[in-house]
């Protein structure tokens, strides 16, 4: 980077060029990456005391999220538009789901309404 | 009917038509501002004196099969002591109400457990309702598969016995997102066609898990369209809502329509909207004192009486 800088001083055109470059690296290279094989990244949510935690998250697609029940009540979570639904969770049962497209998706415990919680995908 | 032959003499529901009350030790608790005050043992028998032509029955509530944590890790222990202290009364009760959560996960091996349980109380029927516990993966559809006799498919329906109509509802489903659950509209119309051919003398008694009114809404203790069900109940000359849900005696009087939650057999909750408790969870307390806090209720219908006799009976004293 140093070399780039201390050209850049003398040739802004190179260096315009390779800054392309090095952005391109930074989100092409990362997304081939992703297409081949590279697990997708995880999120951790908790669910205690009757609450989903964090209620609300923004997230990349591809984003696997997985709930924890930390209760010793059971509780679900199930979307709204019933693209995602989980089994009755007892305590420390988990359950996971990958978010593939862009969207805002609510979701509750069908065993107690009051809980609720949204997931915003969108691109970063 | 959502209730099943539990094989015990079956000749004995004739003779049941004379029973008097049971006045045996139990506490009798009233409810003053809201708040649950017992006032003593019933030994001597003066709250509910014994009385001709009473129908006798016992609520049990909320037992949970398949709970194992701390706050109770033995469950069907607990509803076996109600049992056995049911079995022991000195008049039999003409039938078993079961207010909901029978299961704590709906599984399939609970619902079986629970049945083959409740068959040990030696009554002829057992009326079950369900809880949101016994709801959970699919409906009501495997808890019907344990749990429904007569084969119409839902978790509601009615009986009379001795002079008395009674509903039981299912009031744990058909929640809006957020909101509290409710009947919903199928149901309510339902009630509306059940009641029209009862004459408003006679004594009305309602079954549902959730309790009709609303008693702490950010946990969900309330159903959402119960005003509507009780303006159905309200030309009626005596009305006895029983609920469970919320694992403790509460006692609402509206006109006409007095409303009651019972004890779990299973575990306590915190009071509604307790200081310093966030959620409605599984409450632990010292050893020793859970047996105060689970019990069973027996209830006895006095012609000519408006109000049903009610004795709430701690597993442990």
């Amino acid at each position: 980077m140093s070399y780039a800088f201390s050209r850049a001083t003398t040739h802004p055109v190179r260096a315009a060029a390779i800054l392309a470059l090095v952005l391109c690296a930074a989100f092409v290279v990362p997304a081939i990456f992703a297409a081949a094989a590279a697990p997708a990244p995880t999120v951790d949510l908790n669910i205690a005391k009757f609450a989903f935690a964090p209620k609300e998250i923004t997230i990349a697609p591809g984003t696997k999220i997985v709930w924890t029940n930390h209760d010793e009540t059971p509780h679900t979570v199930t979307s709204n538009d019933k693209s995602f639904a989980s089994k009755g969770l007892d305590t420390d049962d988990k359950f996971e789901h990958t978010f593939a497209s862009e969207g805002d998706f609510s979701y509750i415990c069908t065993v107690h309404p009051f809980m609720t919680g949204v997931v915003h995908v969108h691109k970063q | 009917m959502s209730t099943y032959d539990t094989g015990h003499n079956p000749a004995r529901r004739q003779a049941l038509s004379c029973l008097a009350a049971w006045t045996g030790a139990a506490v009798v608790w009233t409810v003053a501002g809201g708040v649950p005050r017992a006032l003593g043992a019933t030994t001597a028998g003066a709250p509910t004196a014994a009385t001709k032509n009473a129908l006798t029955f016992v609520q049990i509530s909320d037992t949970h099969i398949g709970f194992r944590k701390e706050a109770n890790p033995d469950v069907v222990g607990s509803l076996r002591h109600a049992i056995a202290d049911i079995n022991a009364l000195p008049q039999a009760p003409a039938f078993v109400v079961h207010t909901g959560d029978v299961s704590h996960l709906s599984k399939p091996e609970e619902f079986g457990k629970a049945r083959e349980v409740l068959q040990e109380i030696h009554v002829d029927r057992v009326h079950t309702i369900p809880g949101e516990h016994d709801t959970i993966d699919d409906g009501v559809t495997g808890y019907l598969k344990f749990f429904d006799h007569d084969g119409n498919g839902k978790a509601w329906y009615s009986f009379d016995q001795g002079g008395v109509h009674f509903i039981a509802l299912n009031n744990v489903l058909n929640f809006k997102v957020g909101t509290m659950a409710a009947l919903g509209d199928e149901q309510i119309i339902w009630m509306k066609t059940d009641l029209a051919h009862v004459s408003h003398s006679t004594p009305i008694v309602v079954l549902a898990h959730i309790p009709l009114w609303t008693i702490w809404e950010p946990w969900g203790w309330g159903t959402a369209d119960s005003a509507q069900a009780l303006a159905l109940l309200r030309p009626f000359g005596s009305v006895t809502v029983l609920n469970g849900h919320i694992h403790q005696v509460l006692q609402k009087v509206e006109g006409n329509i007095a409303l009651h939650t019972a004890m779990s057999l299973a575990y306590p909750l915190p009071t509604p909207g307790q200081a310093g408790i966030g959620e409605p969870g599984p409450v632990t307390v010292p050893a020793g004192e859970l047996g105060k806090l689970l019990g069973t209720r027996q209830l006895s219908v006095v012609r000519g009486r408006h109000e049903l006799a009610l004795i709430d009976t701690p597993l442990a004293g």
